[in-house]
């Protein structure tokens, strides 16, 4: 089979069913389709399993914050390549704010491990099952997670930068 | 080569009396003296800042003309912290412990734009000027400064401990100054 985006979403919608997949795109020429909470790893693990495929590399995970949409304010992000075969391919699954938990992909993939830190330190994503789900990068008694968009970038305790000038 | 040897320049003495055989003056001029003229800098850089002060340190800018021929990399032997560079909030509590190791007499240098008051990271992971947490005796403006105005900012830093008083560490306004940082 030749690895094309139609072949291989063909064969995952095959696996998993049409009910599970859905929404694929091709932004940049990188396949991209969405599924849910429920599938992502297995689905992942598939990919990482199949001979065909060998998809065997987390290039990375990424959250995204989308507060407009209802039921849907999140979103992990997970892009995989198949260093076999130069096949890369992005995986989005979309979950509500007020229940912000995924299955953790630290049994497959043991660099999810900080990236899934990444993730739960700036959006309060909490992935059940993760070994060590503490903050990452910013201090460790911070309240808050600052990459949700109700936060304001700047820091609020400056007194030089005015609305006047500087467009606060 | 030959001129290098004849235009050597040794720092002139404070005004005193002088007579044949002695030379008489106060001890705080002599002791503004030698702190002038032997402030060692514990170099603190995180950024393109840290840069700047690598070429300041080397041949052709030559910090050490300065008196400041030793970097100190242990807070107890420094005399002048130079902060250089972007301090986040995860690293503010690492910048004070090293003031706070560092012994009296001691002065602060906030070199370049980030750390004197932020610079363009006005962001909540950044602190906004290192000024919140140690109090700075000088601030260096540029992002990041040119090795010249680094070594101007440690003339400026000359001057003061040139002119300090020697009560000026026990008195109450400067202990005040540090409570107000939390300071011991």
């Amino acid at each position: 089979m030749e690895l094309t985006n139609e072949n291989v979403l063909g064969k995952i919608i095959e696996q998993f069913g049409i009910d599970n997949i859905w929404d694929a795109v091709n932004p940049d020429g990188i396949m991209t389709f969405q599924t849910n909470r429920e599938t992502i790893i297995p689905l992942i693990q598939y990919l990482y399993d199949d001979k065909e495929l060998q998809v065997r590399f987390l290039t990375t995970m990424a959250g995204i914050h989308y507060p407009e949409q209802k039921d849907k304010e999140l979103c992990m992000m997970y892009q995989l390549h198949s260093l076999r075969h130069n096949f890369r391919l992005r995986i989005k699954v979309f979950f509500p704010i007020n229940d912000p938990v995924l299955p953790t992909l630290t049994n497959i993939y043991a660099t999810a491990n900080w990236m899934e830190r990444e993730a739960y330190d700036f959006y309060g994503i909490v992935f059940s099952g993760h070994p060590n789900l503490i903050r990452i990068l910013n201090v460790e008694d911070m309240e808050y997670h600052p990459m949700l968009k109700q936060y304001p970038l700047e820091d609020q305790t400056r007194e030089d930068k005015i609305d006047t000038f500087f467009g606060r | 080569m030959s001129d290098s040897n004849k235009d050597i320049q040794i720092v002139e003495a404070p005004e005193g009396h002088e007579g044949s055989g002695f030379f008489a003056t106060s001890l705080e001029k002599v002791i503004g003296l030698a702190r002038k003229n032997s402030l060692w800098p514990l170099p603190f850089a995180t950024s393109c800042c840290g840069i700047e002060f690598m070429a300041t340190m080397g041949s052709h800018y030559d910090i050490s003309r300065f008196g400041s021929e030793r970097p100190s990399f242990s807070p107890r032997q420094a005399d002048l912290l130079m902060v250089m560079g972007t301090i986040a909030k995860k690293m503010a509590p690492v910048v004070k412990q090293v003031y706070e190791q560092m012994a009296e007499p001691r002065w602060v240098i906030a070199v370049g734009a980030c750390a004197s008051s932020g610079g363009i990271f006005d962001t909540y992971s950044v602190l906004q000027g290192i000024d919140r947490i140690v109090p700075v005796d000088v601030y260096v403006p540029g992002c990041p400064p040119r090795p010249e105005q680094i070594l101007d900012g440690l003339m400026r830093v000359q001057d003061l401990a040139e002119n300090e008083s020697l009560s000026r560490r026990n008195s109450p306004e400067y202990q005040a100054l540090l409570a107000s940082y939390n300071i011991k």
